[in-house]
């Protein structure tokens, strides 16, 4: 099991922390700011974790992630989604498309760690 | 002793004067206050264009060589404005409804806006009218001349060319400062009408004040006149029957179709009312003109010595008197008569000339790139070519007054203008009165009609030798007799006037009749006709159906290059209105796109306009509801249908506004839904990072760097601005809509404000380059308002606009206009347009066109701004056809009332 996770946010101070807690962990990080160009940069990385945000310029998340599972080699992949809005119809739809966790922000930095290490040994 | 310097200052002084009064008509019509202009005396004075130089002076001669044959110069006006309720009522009344510009336009129009029908009238204008301003130079020369005959000593006898020349120079300039100001709505010219009634009663002055003068100064009294013309020449004077008849046909016709006469019997026209009083007033002008006329030929003849010019009398009698004084009032009077003319005249063509041969021309260069005719202010170009044409049409009068070398030809001229221009008659009445005319028979008509009087009157009129030979005049060509130009088919040894105009008008009216009833009208001519010959009972069906693809905004960008910004957008507003719409954008029905295209053909011709939204609306300018209500058949059930229409139209508005409420009640309620999730978001984004950098810090302060400690301390501060920010705004909004703000009103100043916003963007904006291009000339207005909140507009839009421009070089245009007590600031940037869908929903909450949370902006600021605006008794919307993002903001302008009672 490897430990590259690959982060797609576009909030500059959530980058900068989620950033800073994963990689205090012991992770390798990287981020990407943009839904439009987010498929390509996860097939660049090859990240064993994806960490999605809902809300991101160009394509939304879930797009990314229809997308991520329709796709032979990156349907496994473990994706936690991060959403600011934090309605029912969105950890619905969330789990409809096949993610593999769902964290409404704020979280707790523990509790990240906590999921993000679940979904990469599950 | 008049001297040759006395004579051009005072001509010069009486110019003065003209221009002076132009320009002061023309600020007062601006104004508005330009009630007594529309007044009927104004208008019948205006009339008096009809006596050129050639009735001022030459109507004596005219008496004196052909006894009462004078009066059917003036029979013939009369009789058509006696009878006016039959004919001029219903041009007039055309005219006005169709916003026609010139007698080539009504033609052009009526017959399917048919360009090759305006431009064959524009050619037979011109060249008709050429001599006639040839005429009136040179008449203005003679009596030059005749000042320097009489004062041998002291006078260096003028160049007669040249004088000519600086008179033909003086006249092109006074018609194009005055002519061409502006591109007018309703194509009218307060500043030069003004000017010609006022000349119109130095001439009547000046011939009344000669006539007493000759009647009780030079002779006895009205017996002594009496007896003076028993026993002339003129006594034993005949009347030639067919003469009479042909004159006064001629006369009559040419009232009607002068371009001139055309121009300020309909075009200048303002109401009907002023024709009721013209129809009366204008025949006792003519009868005052001629009162005299006899008597002064009759002195003329009797005291002149042998040979003297009876075209001279007017001047000449006051001279041989010693009245210096008179004479030069005669003068005065003589130069009004040529001026005004001209004048007029060269408006009329300059029309003609630049909407039927300029514009087509323009617009067949710019087929292949239909992009390139959407940038640009077309007014310009049209005003341009209007001067450029007024120039070379008095170029030409100057051209032919040289050529024909000023001559006895150019005396018999008046006629021969007379017989060309009436060619236009059958077409114009054909067109006001029957509907089978058509635009092949209009066009074979004018053809045939024209081609006959250039060969039968307007070539031979250069003299035998000058364009026809003398060979040909006496032996037809090719020797066949039967087509001698003065004896067609034999008919030989009449009046060369009556022999024309007989053979033309036979040939006009016939080949008109025949290829009209021989041909099958367009679609668009049976609409036409039907809107010419059915004019005054108003019955022209409103329809409702939409029509083409066309754009509002496209027709409102066409419109704007056009009419200019302010009229264009108070046009499509107040359409926009009548539909039960928002905004600046009307639907695109039938109704509104007849009405724009007959706005803008009151300013570049129908068949320009017509050329010119037929592209934007996508070509189908006929729908099978106009062929419909053009078919004769419907005409039954017309009035009926009328009335389900008028149904159908006011039930259509209620759909389109209930279709457009419920619209809006969706979307609301989807974004009422979209309220919770958005305010969740905004608020729990910057929450995230507190809260991570919060823990951190509290966790592992002693793993941490002073840098970094310092860094994440800086992030969660900023986060919590930024939600303060937000929650100030949400606040402010709930405030504003809820009515509970507090407004501060005091008096300001409108750059005050717009200064302390610009202040204010440029210090957070900082480094952004938007460069901001304000017209602070105009920005002196003084408010009545909240000038904090009114800043807050201000910032939010500037900052906006510094936000979202992606232009290469960002640029903010900040322009001032006031309009009905209301002013108009509108920030137009460089930017992208805002797309048509997204323009309703901007200024709701939290709707940002991208996704990007840009600069930690929630979508609050339009929102807040509406709300402002709407406290402030003004309105901000999104202004369309602009190029760039823009926005209006409204404001009522300062009322003292308020003032006081605060």
């Amino acid at each position: 099991m490897g430990n590259q996770v690959l982060l797609v946010e576009d909030e500059p101070n959530i980058i900068e922390a989620v950033g800073f807690i994963l990689a205090r962990d012991g992770w390798a990080v990287a981020t990407h700011a943009n839904g439009e160009t987010a498929m390509d940069e996860i097939r660049r990385v090859c990240p064993d974790v994806l960490v999605l945000d809902v809300m991101l310029p160009g394509r939304s998340g879930f797009e990314v992630l229809k997308d991520l599972r329709a796709d032979a080699d990156l349907h496994a992949l473990p994706v936690l989604m991060l959403t600011a809005r934090g309605q029912d119809k969105d950890r619905d739809l969330a789990e409809k498309l096949g993610a593999t966790r769902f964290m409404t922000k704020p979280f707790s930095n523990a509790d990240l760690l906590d999921a993000v290490r679940k979904i990469a040994t599950s | 002793m008049v001297s040759f310097n006395l004579l051009a200052l005072v001509s010069f002084a009486y110019v003065a004067v003209l221009f002076g009064v132009a320009f002061w008509a023309d600020k007062q019509a601006r104004k508005g206050k330009s009630s007594w202009l529309r007044s009927p005396l104004i208008y019948t004075l205006s009339l008096s264009i009809y006596c050129t130089a050639w009735t001022f002076y030459g109507a004596v001669g005219y008496a004196a060589r052909s006894g009462l044959e004078y009066l059917t110069i003036y029979l013939g006006p009369t009789l058509v404005l006696v009878g006016w309720w039959w004919i001029l009522r219903k041009l007039v009344h055309v005219g006005r409804a169709q916003r026609v510009t010139s007698i080539a336009d009504l033609i052009s129009s009526r017959y399917g806006k048919s360009n090759l029908l305006g431009v064959i009238v524009t050619l037979m204008a011109v060249i008709g009218t050429t001599p006639y301003i040839a005429l009136q130079l040179q008449s203005v020369t003679l009596s030059f001349s005749v000042f320097a005959a009489d004062q041998q000593a002291g006078w260096a006898r003028p160049d007669l060319n040249i004088t000519a020349f600086w008179i033909a120079a003086g006249l092109a300039l006074f018609t194009i400062l005055f002519g061409t100001r502006s591109l007018d709505v309703n194509e009218r010219h307060s500043g030069v009408v003004t000017a010609i009634a006022i000349e119109a009663v130095v001439k009547l002055v000046a011939l009344l004040a000669v006539g007493i003068f000759v009647v009780w100064g030079i002779a006895g009294g009205p017996a002594e006149i009496a007896e003076a013309i028993e026993t002339s020449q003129m006594a034993t004077w005949k009347m030639d029957g067919a003469r009479w008849v042909s004159i006064t046909f001629l006369s009559a016709a040419a009232f009607l179709t002068l371009p001139r006469m055309f121009q300020v019997l309909v075009v200048e026209n303002a109401n009907e009312r002023q024709l009721a009083t013209a129809s009366w007033a204008f025949p006792l002008y003519l009868l005052l003109m001629s009162l005299f006329v006899l008597p002064i030929a009759v002195m003329g003849l009797k005291t002149m010595p042998e040979g003297a010019n009876p075209d001279l009398f007017v001047l000449t009698l006051p001279l041989s008197q010693n009245r210096e004084g008179l004479a030069m009032l005669s003068f005065l009077g003589g130069f009004s008569s040529a001026t005004s003319m001209v004048i007029v005249a060269a408006i009329a063509l300059s029309t003609m000339v630049s909407n039927h041969i300029v514009m087509p021309l323009w617009l067949w260069a710019r087929r292949a790139n239909p992009g390139a005719s959407q940038s640009g202010d077309l007014r310009r170009f049209v005003l341009i070519s209007r001067r450029l044409a007024i120039g070379g049409i008095l170029l030409l009068g100057y051209a032919y007054y040289r050529f024909s070398g000023g001559g006895a030809a150019l005396a018999a001229i008046g006629l021969i203008s007379f017989t060309g221009v009436a060619q236009v008659l059958p077409a114009l009445l054909g067109g006001l009165f029957w509907r089978g005319a058509t635009r092949t028979g209009a066009a074979a008509g004018l053809i045939s009609g024209f081609v006959l009087w250039a060969y039968t009157l307007y070539l031979p009129s250069f003299g035998a030798d000058g364009i026809i030979s003398s060979k040909m005049l006496a032996d037809g060509p090719w020797g066949w007799g039967w087509l001698r130009p003065q004896a067609l088919f034999g008919l030989g040894g009449i009046d060369p006037v009556v022999h024309a105009l007989f053979w033309s008008m036979i040939a006009n009216t016939t080949a008109f009749f025949a290829f009209s009833l021989g041909s099958f009208p367009t679609p668009l001519e049976r609409l036409q006709s039907a809107q010419f010959v059915h004019a005054l009972p108003q019955n022209t069906p409103s329809r409702s159906s939409l029509i083409g693809s066309g754009g509002a905004e496209d027709l409102l960008v066409l419109s704007q290059r056009i009419m200019g910004p302010v009229q264009a957008q108070t046009l499509f507003e107040n359409h926009a209105k009548r539909q039960g719409k928002d905004g600046y954008l009307p639907d695109p029905t039938p109704d509104f796109i007849e009405r724009l295209e007959r706005e803008l053909a009151g300013l570049v011709g129908a068949a320009t306009a017509h050329a010119m939204i037929g592209p934007v609306v996508g070509g189908v300018a006929v729908s099978v509801d106009d062929l419909m209500a053009v078919a004769d058949e419907a005409q039954q059930v017309l009035e009926y249908s009328t009335r389900l229409e008028a149904q159908s139209e006011e039930l259509s508005r209620t759909a389109r506004q209930l279709s457009s409420a419920n619209d809006k009640l969706t979307q609301l309620s989807v974004q009422k839904d979209a309220f919770l999730s958005q305010i969740s978001h905004e608020l729990r984004t910057p929450m995230t990072s507190i809260r991570a950098f919060s823990e951190i810090l509290a966790e592992r302060e002693q793993a941490l760097t002073p840098d970094e400690r310092h860094k994440y301390a800086t992030i969660i501060q900023d986060e919590t601005i930024r939600l303060t920010r937000l929650l100030d705004d949400l606040l402010d909004l709930s405030v504003l809509e809820n009515g509970q703000v507090s407004l501060d009103f005091q008096p300001v100043y409108l750059h005050d404000v717009i200064d302390r916003a610009e202040v204010a963007c440029m210090s957070f904006l900082g480094a952004q380059k938007l460069v901001i291009h304000r017209e602070k000339g105009n920005e002196a207005i003084s408010l009545y308002t909240d000038t904090g909140r009114l800043a807050q507009v201000f910032i939010n839009l500037v900052s906006n606009a510094a936000k979202y421009n992606r232009a290469a070089a960002p640029r903010l245009d900040i322009r001032i206009s006031l309009r009905e007590g209301r002013v108009l600031v509108d920030l137009i940037d460089n930017g992208d347009v805002i797309p048509v869908e997204k323009r309703a929903l901007i200024f709701e909450k939290f709707s940002r066109l991208s996704d990007q949370a840009a600069a930690g902006s929630a979508g609050l600021g339009l929102a807040i701004c509406r709300e402002i605006m709407g406290k402030l008794g003004g309105r901000v919307d999104y202004l369309p056809g602009q190029g760039g993002a823009a926005f209006r903001v409204t404001l009522p302008l300062s009322d003292p009332k308020i003032r006081d009672n605060s």
